[in-house]
């Protein structure tokens, strides 16, 4: 589904002498079926965005929509149930929401609460527990038993199971030792990849925004900041430190490299071993190929 | 997500209010909720009604503040007041509409009753308004000590008190953080049949209790690891002293009560 903001504000207790901008005139476009990476700081908007991706916040000004759904400031929404159902969100530590007594009672809460058939949820239950690397055993035992991992695979298998056409990653590694990190991002590109969602992950790291994304949005202070694809965000460095946000590392090495040899060597979205590769060349005095 | 119950807000100042000890506010507030109902005519509520408004405005505290956490009770004290017109047949008779009358008795009563509602909850509100958690339990602690003496346990008390009011922000936005996840798992909080609703917040409750147990543990270890080993022998780093702002408060609280017991009628 395509995702559209149309110079979107919200403003926390608007008309009270609290009121905050969270986001401000944001626009931007998502095509069906990208994988969209938001970048910012503590406090840039990202959370109220997210919110705003399945009505759980509504624009006070401007117009989010998201294939046929439409939210404008102030109207009613309608089908707040079905947009939920195609718009899945991952919530930062999402094993906190866990509840029910066993893993697949968990699981099938949510396809339960949008009316799915119970031949239809044990069918994708056994389709999604090996899909976030759980294995079948687990189902009768209670989700707080299982370790921090295994109870955000779960977590994440419940929102898999809605199967929705949008999926919304706040911060999905948050907490995880590296092996981890890697592992989830790679399940959710797979994921990705083979439902053909349209993602949208908000992280920090700029490595895995570089690695997945294809198009890069970076807020600062609830505005756009940047916009691009990754490689065309991530090679403005003063634009980036403006912001206090990093170049991911492939980049501030490259840069690093063609300070201390002289030489040029631009970065193109290569990966460690192109890079290797590219580097090799350049020192032995040839070019690189374009 | 709600501030309709200002009841712990604190609004910072730097006003006499402020400053007076807790002891002293806590023992004032005591004493004003008995003598609250020894005032009988106008002139004495008029005197405890201008003790009260003085103290707010001393206190500095904004005025939308104080009536933002009367909201909850302005249905009260408007329903005593009807109340009391309708049911309170003394004195004369001062309108009729049909067959029903309302009388001046009524009148009066209401308006006192109610007042006395207001002039409480204002006076209390001022109290957690101007003084800090903290210094209330401290307050507590401090006016419960004699209880140790029959083995009360004063400090764990006024422990408790301060670690739930620390926890209350932290749980709303942990129950702001969790309702929204379950909406997004399809639960719905607002339209239903009541049973429906009642149902929709198991999801809610399981992971807030679980995750409150286990901050609980884990608050319970950081201060095991700090040395903590219950209230013997621990000192403060913020003694209470009662001074001469105190005193003078003090004596002009008796002159209020002298003056209230000069002005009631018998």
């Amino acid at each position: 589904m395509d995702i559209t903001f149309n110079n979107v504000s919200y403003i926390y207790q608007e008309n009270s002498p609290f009121a905050h901008k969270a986001i401000e005139d944001l626009t931007f476009h998502i095509p069906s079926g990208s994988f969209v990476a938001v970048i910012g700081h503590t406090g840039s908007g990202k959370s109220t965005l997210i919110q705003h991706l399945n009505g759980l916040a509504m624009p006070t000004r401007g117009e989010v929509t998201i294939g046929d759904f439409h939210l404008k400031a102030k109207e009613k929404p309608k089908n707040m149930r079905e947009l939920r159902s195609k718009v899945g969100v991952v919530f930062q530590y999402p094993e906190h929401q866990l509840f029910e007594e066993t893993v697949a009672k968990d699981i099938a809460f949510g396809p339960e609460n949008f009316g799915v058939e119970k031949a239809v949820i044990e069918e994708r239950i056994s389709e999604i527990i090996p899909a976030v690397g759980l294995s079948k055993e687990i189902l009768e035992r209670s989700p707080f038993d299982l370790s921090g991992g295994q109870m955000r695979r779960v977590a994440i298998a419940g929102v898999m199971a809605v199967q929705p056409e949008v999926l919304v990653l706040d911060e999905p590694t948050a907490g995880l030792d590296p092996r981890g990190q890697k592992e989830m991002l790679e399940m959710f590109y797979e994921l990705h990849k083979k439902q053909g969602l349209t993602t949208v992950l908000v992280t920090h790291s700029m490595e895995d925004a570089l690695k997945y994304a294809d198009q890069v949005i970076i807020l600062n202070q609830g505005k756009k900041y940047m916009e691009g694809n990754p490689v065309h965000v991530f090679t403005q460095k003063d634009a980036l430190h403006k912001v206090q946000l990093d170049v991911p590392e492939s980049v501030a090495f490259l840069s690093k490299f063609e300070a201390r040899f002289k030489k040029s060597l631009p970065f193109r979205g290569q990966t460690v071993d192109e890079m290797a590769e590219d580097i090799l060349r350049v020192v032995q005095g040839g070019g690189i190929d374009e | 997500m709600n501030n309709a119950l200002i009841i712990g807000q604190y609004v910072p100042g730097n006003s006499l209010v402020h400053k007076l000890d807790p002891r002293t506010k806590i023992t004032l507030i005591f004493f004003f909720v008995f003598i609250v109902f020894l005032a009988n005519n106008v002139l004495s509520y008029s005197i405890l009604t201008l003790f009260a408004l003085v103290s707010m405005v001393i206190s500095r505290v904004p005025i939308r503040f104080i009536m933002k956490g009367l909201t909850p009770i302005w249905f009260l004290i408007v329903f005593t007041f009807i109340l009391h017109i309708i049911v309170t047949k003394e004195g004369s008779v001062w309108l009729e509409i049909y067959s029903f009358q309302i009388y001046s008795g009524g009148v009066f009563q209401g308006i006192a009753i109610s007042l006395r509602f207001f002039l409480l909850i204002l006076v209390t509100s001022l109290l957690t308004l101007t003084t800090t958690p903290i210094e209330i339990t401290d307050a507590i602690e401090d006016m419960l000590h004699p209880l140790k003496k029959v083995k009360f346990p004063v400090h764990e008390l006024a422990l408790m008190m301060s670690i739930s009011l620390r926890f209350i922000p932290t749980l709303m936005q942990e129950t702001d953080k969790i309702s929204k996840a379950q909406a997004s798992r399809g639960v719905d909080f607002r339209t239903g049949s009541i049973k429906d609703r009642a149902k929709a917040v198991v999801p809610l409750l399981i992971p807030l209790f679980v995750s409150a147990f286990k901050r609980a543990e884990e608050l319970a270890m950081a201060m095991e690891a700090r040395g903590y080993n219950g209230g013997e022998g621990r000192t403060k780093l913020r003694e209470l002293k009662i001074n001469a702002r105190d005193i003078a408060v003090y004596l002009l609280f008796i002159a209020v009560i002298a003056g209230l017991l000069l002005t009631r009628g018998y």
